[in-house]
This record gives C-alpha cells, structure tokens and sequence, in this order.
C-alpha cells in the first residue's frame, strides 16, 4: 500500500521570504509577550501576599486570565491554528471547551452534593 | 461544502478519497484530534487537582513555600523562581520550534537543523530540571515534619532522634532551621546497650521495613525509652511567635503517635496533604513523559532532515506536525504551572 503521507500536504506548507520574516517578526513580539506574562505572574504570586486590600481571590482570577492569554497566543501564532480553516479551528476548539466546561461543571456540582 | 477547499487543490495533495477536509493534510488534521484528547485527559488530572485542593484546602501546602529552592545557591528563598525558569527553556524551546517550521516552510535545510537542534537541547534541559525538582521535593528539607494522627505538624521539625551507647541525643530544628539538641546521659548495662543498638539500628533502616514489621519496633523502642524514664523536650511555637516547651502529656502524646516525615513519597509527604504529592508526582510525571516522547520524535525528524529525506519530498510537514504536538506539550506546562503552582 502506498503511505499516503508521504506525498500529501497542506496548502500552506510553503511561503516566500518576505512572508517569512513576516512571521518571524510576530514569532518575537509573541514570545515577548508570553516571556512578559510570566515574569508577571510569578512577581504578583510573590508581592500579592504582601498587599493590603487585594485578596487571593482577585490574584487567583488574574492567573486564570493571564494563563488563558497566553494559551491563546500559543494555540493562535506558534501551532498555527489562527492561519488555518475557520471550519478546522472550531472542530478543535468547541468539542475541547465543551468537555472541559462539563468536566469542570460536574466537578463543582457533584463536589458541593452533600453525602447521604 | 464550503469547508471542502477555498483554494484549488491538485490532485497529488488530495486525500484518498479525492477530497481535503478542511484543506489539510491528513496528518495534521489527526495530529489535531489527538491533541484535543489529550488536552482532556490533562484536563481530568487539573480539574481532579483543583477538587483535592478545595477539599484538603486546610491542609494543602502553598507550592511556593515547598519550591523555592535554586540549584548551587543552597537555602535561600526563591519562591518559585526555579519553576518559572523551567517555563521559560520550554517557552524557548516552543519558539526554536516554531522558528524551524518556519524555516522549514522556505525549504532552508540548514534553519531547520539549527532550530530544531535547539529545540531537542531545550527539551533536554527542561527534563534535567524536572528531574533535580523532583528529587528536591522527594528529599525534602532538613528539618522534616511531624505527623501525628495522619497530620503534618510542620512546625515540629525533627532532625534526628536516636539513643546511642552512652545516651539519648533527639535533634530538632524549629521553623527557621535552627538546631535544638538534648543530650541525656544514661547509666545503661551491657544488655541495655545492646537491645538500644538493635533497635536503632532497625529504626534508622525504617525504609527497609513494612508498616507492620515497623511497628512493633517503634513500640519496643518507645517503651523502652519510657521505661529509662525519658521523655523529649519538643519545641512547639505558639501564635505570639515564641517557644514553648510541651507539657509532658503532650510530648507523650505526640512520642506514641508522632512520626518523622522528610520529603515526600506517594504514602505522605512533608508538605501537607498526601494527595499533593500524588498529583505532583502523576501530574508533572505525565507531563514529563510527553517532553520526553517530544524530545525522541524531536530528535528522529531532525535525523531525518538532516538524512534529506524530507528534501526529497518536497516539503516539511512532518517538522509542523512534530511541531504541533512540541507546542502542546509547552501549552499544557503553561497550565500545570497555573493551576498546580501558582493558584
């Protein structure tokens, strides 16, 4: 059987040179980003015990946030997911939300059920 | 079916079925799928961390008390410096990754073999670093914990306790490390001395026992140092910040059920909670093992490459799809460090 691998390949599997410094140049700026995020998020865990006024609580939220950023930067600029097929970028995205969504809902629900 | 192709596409590129699902390859549209399903099993593990976390939330230890330590700069405090540098090599390697697609995309053979090059060497310090963490964590402090009746007392540290020849020396260390010692000189016979060797013996080779063999040696051991009439000067520090002295009652509480922890294992660990340790073990291990497959099939494409197979080809795709799967391993650090250290 012939592997099929071997000959097939993605529209997108080339670019010119100019496209490339292009996307090289949002390559940088992104891991600048996600280089900054975390040195920001490792910073607010060290002073945010020491603030006055602030909770845990709003800290712990801005992780979530920050954390889901840079995912999204990650997934969108270095797996190229941004640059493919709207249709494909759904396909992978809603059935991963959905499941982590319930996974997270029965987690909570079930977790607050009292014990007969 | 809009979905189809928005571009023409030759026959060569089509799918066997002589259509292209949402115009991409095969392969990478498989690679896709398999990362959504293992997103979720990491997704199960995080989820199953946070439902321990809130019902063990008295007893969780917060990660940046138990990972602060450097390699070379011995017990300083660096609250999670170490963990943020280890996100940082595979946020690194995650870009020389990304570069080498790139590279690849413009068929630059050589751009490939050094950022994919780069790319195994980051994997490989990442997997160096995973492994002093973890066996920082297994080895624990010096001080160590006290657990009496399945709880950590953290801030009874114990150093040593033992009975030697000529007396009974118990080592402890407070809180901030520093070393209290009490030394009892004994007038012991031969015989006594002898029964002391054995059972010091057999309590300071405790990991080669079971629980059950265990036992009664610590039983023995402790009767016999009732039976001298001694008893240990445990520091306990209460909220005002001093040290007092336990009462009696309380020491001999704690001598019958205390017991030393240092480190962690998967049975109880010093930190807190046995079922943190678990889940660093299981959640960073299953990781690990990821960036450890990473780096093999890391390693066998840039082989290839540099064998000139992919040239061959025609294209590099098959450095985009070990590409996907290298990002996803860098995607789900970045969540293990949210939701396992950092919350």
């Amino acid at each position: 059987m012939e592997r099929d691998d071997v000959i097939e390949y993605s529209l997108d599997a080339h670019h010119s040179e100019e496209e490339g410094k292009k996307i090289r140049s949002k390559i940088y700026k992104v891991t600048l980003a996600l280089s900054v995020l975390t040195i920001i998020e490792v910073g607010l865990g060290i002073i945010a015990s020491g603030w006055y006024g602030v909770s845990w609580e709003v800290v712990k939220y801005t992780f979530i946030v920050l954390t889901i950023i840079k995912a999204y930067m990650i997934v969108m600029t270095f797996m190229h997911l941004g640059d493919e097929r709207k249709n494909l970028r759904w396909a992978v995205i809603i059935p991963y939300l959905f499941f982590a969504a319930y996974l997270i809902f029965i987690c909570l629900y079930e977790g607050a059920a009292k014990m007969p | 079916m809009g979905s189809h192709a928005s571009k023409q596409i030759d026959l060569n590129t089509l799918w066997g079925g002589k259509i292209s699902p949402f115009s991409v390859s095969y392969g990478k549209m498989m690679m896709w799928f398999f990362l959504v399903s293992d997103a979720l099993t990491f997704s199960g593990l995080l989820i199953a961390v946070g439902f321990f976390r809130h019902k063990y939330a008295n007893i969780w230890p917060v990660s940046e008390e138990v990972f602060h330590a450097l390699p070379f700069m011995g017990h300083k405090h660096f609250p999670l410096i170490y963990v943020a540098l280890m996100t940082f090599i595979l946020i690194v390697s995650s870009v020389t990754m990304v570069l080498a697609v790139e590279a690849g995309h413009r068929k630059d053979k050589k751009g490939i073999i050094k950022w994919l090059f780069l790319t195994v060497i980051g994997g490989l310090f990442f997997l160096l670093s995973q492994v002093w963490e973890w066996s920082h964590f297994i080895h624990g402090s010096d001080i160590g914990a006290v657990k009496v009746h399945g709880e950590i007392l953290k801030e009874y540290g114990i150093k040593e306790q033992s009975i030697v020849g000529h007396g009974v020396i118990a080592q402890w260390a407070d809180a901030d490390g520093h070393k209290l010692e009490y030394i009892e000189k004994l007038p012991l016979n031969e015989a006594q001395k002898e029964k002391i060797e054995e059972l010091t013996h057999h309590l300071h080779h405790a990991s080669d026992y079971t629980p059950e063999e265990l036992a009664p040696i610590n039983k023995e051991y402790l009767a016999l140092m009732e039976s001298l009439g001694l008893h240990l000067r445990l520091p306990s520090k209460a909220e005002d910040g001093k040290y007092y002295i336990l009462t009696k009652e309380q020491q001999k509480a704690l001598l019958r059920t205390g017991k030393p922890v240092f480190g962690a294992n998967l049975y109880e660990n010093e930190y807190g909670a046995k079922q943190y340790g678990q889940f660093f073990f299981f959640v960073t291990g299953f990781h690990g093992f990821h960036v450890f497959s990473g780096v093999i099939i890391n390693l066998l494409i840039l082989i290839n490459v540099v064998k000139g197979r992919y040239d061959k080809r025609g294209h590099y795709e098959m450095v985009e799809k070990t590409g996907l799967y290298w990002h996803f391993v860098d995607l789900v650090w970045v969540f293990v460090f949210t939701f396992f250290y950092l919350v």
